[in-house]
């Protein structure tokens, strides 16, 4: 097999790498659709443990399988191409609800056993990919570039495929890939079998075949649209799929959608039809019909969010998040001149500009309208354009206490002195939040304004807010320049009228708070006291909710979890408390808790079976452990922040992950393969100089990047794209050489639990980061993995004295 | 390899007995004695939470209401076994039965009088309504998806609920022909309150809503209509949790 004379089947690898990588990205995608985007993590952590568990089951049973390596390596890659396809049709039978973990004790055995069954297609490519590795030691250089150059290739084509074809479909295209990485693989290893081709050809056209229901992961049945849908007489009307994410429109003629949040039981206006648009089936937005009779659009001023419109004549608009216009058109009934609203995803933009164009009356297109395609603050960044009024969605997405771990740079306090600093003089910025109880989201927004209107110098923002609240929703303003007497008069006005109370003006009275929708206390009155006065630092510390400022190094606006309310909480889930849990935050403790059973259980426990470390010195296995402990959390933190921070550099989520994995897996894969020609009897300093590069190169990234963020702002997407890939591979060069390099030091026993060490915190790290980041922030993380990174050189095992004992070792040290 | 041969049936059987265990819907059939121990469960809790609902006790009248309804009758068979848990299950089609402990209190706040006439938004399984139907002279109730209304419908007709009367259908516009209503309560809120059910409370009338998720209930949001016709609304949290604001209290 290593005679020389074979060559390794590096086109099949490069098929197989891609379309496990674009499998891993598509089903994130699947289940944000499914379920919650919260499950991105779980998918990073699952194809990681398949991966993990893989290296341990390739440990112990290599050697049998090397005999037969081709049938094993074909083996598996043909597992891959029917278990990536199977798995997400076995994992939707599963009764797994994400809503139920809160109190169903059977829920977290499900969620368990729907992270195995979907681990399975990547324990598959990994074992393919590290048979070859291991059988074409001698040109394991060459496999490896094949399986980081087809990951690379996956990660950017299925984000591609993402825009031209469902999901569903591209799960038949990666399937299909597998298949094709079966007869290619053959080929390239001189099988000669006339049934193969035919079983590939049977296997294309089967997949071809399946029915698209079949494939079909529809919403689970508490998602919104779910909801929506059970209604006699509603039906989609459209649907479309982009990595944004799939988005229905509906119709429900029978009974109509009348979509108002925040409406004031003084109104007596219904809203004309409407169409309601979903994104992964929920967070519903509205399509407003035209309508020629103003009384059928009254509605519009009648929520909290009209306020601005009754304080001041705004006649500059911008609308951050345009949805399904109804922003727009509140700003045209209020007598609006121009307005710019703004959209990033393209279906979304499509509906209002060609989809429902006449539906809506041509809304995105009457005179001063404005649609553009873009994020709000790259866009700010790139004009020097002035407003009256910038309208914020509120913050979020889902509700119900499943929100909060979802990154959210609109609503930062960097974010929102870009909005002020894009106000007219006498200018608000306004933003409309549901209203939770006890106050949450409200009093972040407010904590978020203070601590920028301070950052711009803002002696007194106290000055300059003013605030409202129905039953249901609130609104904060913030205006460029002092509140004055004829606008708090104005704001008295409205809330008498609409029974909205009155939460904050400047100069304002305790025992005007909390009138007609009262709370047990005014609660919002106290609490905006103290987050304008001298105690907001103790206050906020102590307040049993997250509502610390929002900031682009913790950009988790609508997470509220802390620690300290737990017991609290949990205490309480059974007497009516159980929406005090954070269920977003929980669902990744949960995550973390089963990724290290499952880490322990298929890792580590059969290395401990089968690979004694008899004879290893305790400190040296102490030593391993600690190294490739910590060269596997430190890698996916650092990964982890630049695809945060990049994903603010490049104002695109799409592109940030598609630009953050390719290029950490090809100059990492090139640092790796650099790290394996250096001298192997200088890997200690080798590593040393590694580890000093990334800390050089990490803290200027940490220190300076923000201070490069808001210049390279204003840049085309391919410019920022091509600084994003530029300021990344250096980094990702010198990370990837630890492992290689302290892999060679190792003898037989220590290896297969060098890999297993690593793949175990490689399946915690990622979620590990994100918890982290939610509680200390992004900054945090990176100085935490910096930190690891500087004391890695201290723990290298170093080379034993004692000998290689058989050829395993070897076999793994080529391998990488 | 011979380890292996002892260990893996041995993990299999665990993981086998752990996803099997005792099936639900299999214990105890005493359903009466479970729902007493609920109810002392639920009266515990409400002198907990008293300072936040303002209330010590709920009335008496509810909780005998709440004892009569068998809870268990309004959940899925496999359900059974955790009827009178004190938690919420899904009844299918996306909705659930709310926690018992949220509809006593939601019950108490909306103070139905003997000889009332109550609308109810939202029948789901019936549970709510069949309570009401304890307190109520008349109860009227609408559900919008129509095999969970026709269930509802047969359910309570098996019960001996004469007094209520399901329809299926859009709840925005209440049901005019037997307005005013004493009593509102809206379990499947839209996005705002129509005007038209706000319009149907009799003055001195209460309409109490849930807000929150699917499965939790955040806030009791409780409307109530003055004699003159003015509308003001209190935000009731249904649980012993009140947040710092500032030592202003």
């Amino acid at each position: 097999m290593t005679d020389g004379r074979e060559r390794p089947p590096l086109w099949s690898v490069a098929l197989v790498s891609s379309a496990a990588l674009a499998a891993e990205i598509l089903l994130t995608r699947l289940f944000a659709l499914v379920h919650w985007y919260h499950f991105a993590y779980m998918i990073i952590s699952l194809a990681l443990l398949g991966y993990g568990a893989s290296g341990t089951f390739l440990a112990i049973t290599q050697r049998r399988l090397l005999v037969r390596f081709r049938v094993a390596y074909l083996a598996n890659l043909g597992g891959f191409a029917v278990l990536v396809i199977a798995c997400p049709i076995l994992a939707r039978s599963l009764p797994f609800q994400a809503e139920q973990l809160l109190w169903d004790p059977w829920q977290p055995l499900w969620l368990a056993l729907l992270f195995l069954v979907l681990s399975l297609p990547f324990f598959c490519t990994a074992n393919a990919i590290g048979l070859a590795l291991t059988a074409f030691r001698d040109r394991a250089g060459r496999t490896y570039a094949a399986d980081l150059v087809g990951a690379g290739l996956g990660a950017v084509g299925v984000l591609g495929l993402l825009y031209a074809l469902w999901p569903e479909d591209i799960l038949r295209v990666v399937a299909g890939t597998g298949l094709l990485a079966v007869w290619v693989g053959a080929v390239e290893l001189g099988v000669r079998s006339r049934f193969l081709p035919l079983l590939v050809a049977l296997g294309l056209a089967a997949l071809a075949g399946i029915p698209r229901e079949a494939l079909r992961l529809e919403p689970g049945p508490y998602k919104d649209l779910s909801q929506a849908l059970q209604v006699a007489g509603t039906r989609v009307l459209l649907e479309r799929s982009s990595p944004l994410g799939r988005v229905t429109v509906i119709e429900s003629p029978q009974v109509p959608l009348r979509y108002a949040p925040g409406l004031s039981l003084n109104s007596t206006s219904e809203p004309p039809a409407q169409l309601g648009v979903f994104t992964d089936g929920e967070a519903m937005r509205a399509i407003t019909a035209a309508s020629d009779d103003p009384g059928r659009l009254a509605f519009l001023s009648g929520t909290t969010s009209a306020l601005p419109y009754r304080l001041a004549r705004p006649r500059d608009v911008l609308v951050p998040e345009a949805g399904g216009g109804m922003e727009i058109l509140r700003a045209l009934t209020q007598g609006a001149a121009e307005v710019d609203a703004l959209e990033l995803d393209p279906e979304v933009a499509r509906l209002l500009t060609a989809d429902f164009r006449d539906f809506t009356g041509n809304l995105a297109g009457r005179p001063g309208v404005s649609l553009h395609l873009a994020e709000a603050r790259g866009f700010l960044a790139a004009t020097d354009r002035r407003y009256d009024l910038i309208q914020l969605a509120p913050a979020g997405g889902p509700r119900g206490g499943l929100g909060g771990i979802g990154e959210d740079y609109v609503h930062t306090v960097e974010a929102f002195r870009l909005y002020l600093g894009h106000l007219a003089p006498g200018g608000f910025l306004s933003l409309t939040q549901s209203v939770q109880v006890p106050p949450r989201d409200g009093l972040k927004g407010v904590a978020t304004a203070v601590a920028a209107l301070e950052s711009d110098g803002v002696v007194d923002p106290g000055s300059r807010l003013v605030m409202i609240r129905g039953w249901q929703t609130s609104t904060l303003l913030l205006k460029n320049g002092a509140v004055t007497p004829a606008e708090v008069e104005r704001l008295r006005e409205f809330c008498d009228e609409l029974s909205f109370d009155l939460v904050w003006y400047p100069g304002m009275t305790r025992g005007e708070a909390n009138v007609h929708n009262q709370l047990p206390g005014p609660w919002y009155y106290d609490a905006l006291s103290s987050l304008l006065g001298p105690e907001r630092g103790a206050f906020i510390a102590a307040y049993d909710f997250d509502i610390r400022p929002a900031t682009d190094a913790r950009p988790y606006f609508a997470n509220f979890f802390r620690w300290k309310t737990l017991s609290a909480a949990l205490a309480a889930r059974e007497r009516g408390g159980m929406a005090l849990l954070e269920g977003g935050y929980l669902l990744l403790v949960a995550t973390l808790l089963i990724a290290v059973a499952a880490g322990a259980v298929l890792i580590l426990l059969p290395l401990g079976l089968f690979v004694p470390l008899r004879g290893v010195p305790r400190g040296r296995r102490w030593r391993v452990f600690a190294y490739f402990t910590a060269i596997g959390l430190a890698f996916l933190f650092v990964e982890i922040v630049f695809l945060h921070r990049l994903t603010l550099l490049v104002h695109h989520p799409t592109v940030a992950l598609a630009l953050v994995l390719a290029t950490f897996l090809l100059a990492a894969g090139a640092g790796s393969a650099w790290a394996g020609r250096t001298d192997p009897g200088r890997s200690g300093r080798t590593l040393a100089a590694a580890a000093a590069a990334i800390l050089l190169l990490g803290s200027a990234y940490a220190l300076g990047l923000d201070a490069l963020l808001p210049g390279a702002a204003a840049w085309p997407v391919p410019a920022r794209a091509a600084v994003a890939a530029a300021l990344l591979a250096p980094l990702a060069f010198f990370m990837g050489m630890p492992f290689p390099l302290a892999l060679r030091e190792l003898d037989e026993p220590l290896v297969p639990w060098a890999w297993g060490i690593n793949g175990c915190a490689s399946v915690v790290s990622a979620i590990i980061a994100t918890l982290l980041a939610v509680d200390l922030g992004f900054d945090a993380v990176l100085w935490i993995a910096l930190g690891i990174y500087a004391l890695v050189p201290a723990v290298f095992p170093g080379r034993s004295e004692r000998p290689v004992r058989g050829d395993a070792g070897r076999r793994i040290n080529a391998a990488c | 390899m011979e380890r292996l041969r002892f260990i893996l049936p041995a993990l299999v059987g665990a993981f086998a007995c752990a996803i099997a265990g005792p099936a639900p819907g299999t214990e105890s059939p005493d359903y009466e004695s479970e729902r007493r121990a609920l109810l002392r469960e639920i009266e515990r809790d409400v002198r907990d939470t008293a300072r936040y609902i303002n209330r010590r006790s709920l009335d008496e009248r509810v909780m005998s209401a709440m004892m009569a309804v068998p809870r268990h009758e309004f959940v899925r068979p496999e359900d059974r076994g955790r009827a009178y848990q004190n938690s919420p299950l899904p009844i299918g089609h996306g909705q659930t039965i709310s926690q018992p402990y949220i509809v006593a209190v939601m019950t108490d706040l909306a103070v139905p009088a003997p000889g009332c006439r109550a609308l109810e938004v939202g029948t789901g399984s019936g549970y709510q309504a069949a309570v009401l139907a304890e307190l109520c002279e008349e109860v009227y109730t609408l559900e919008i998806i129509e095999p969970l209304g026709e269930q509802a419908r047969e359910r309570l007709a098996r019960l001996g609920y004469d007094n209520v009367t399901v329809r299926i259908g859009d709840g925005y516009y209440g049901w005019e022909e037997h307005a005013p209503f004493d009593v509102i309560l809206v379990t499947a809120v839209a996005s705002h309150v129509p005007p038209p059910l706000l319009r149907q409370l009799r003055p001195g009338g209460r309409m109490v809503l849930p807000v929150g998720g699917r499965f939790t209930t955040q806030q009791l949001v409780l409307v109530e209509k003055r004699p003159d016709g003015k509308v003001t609304t209190r935000q009731l949290l249904p649980v012993a949790f009140v947040p710092l604001t500032g030592g202003h209290d």
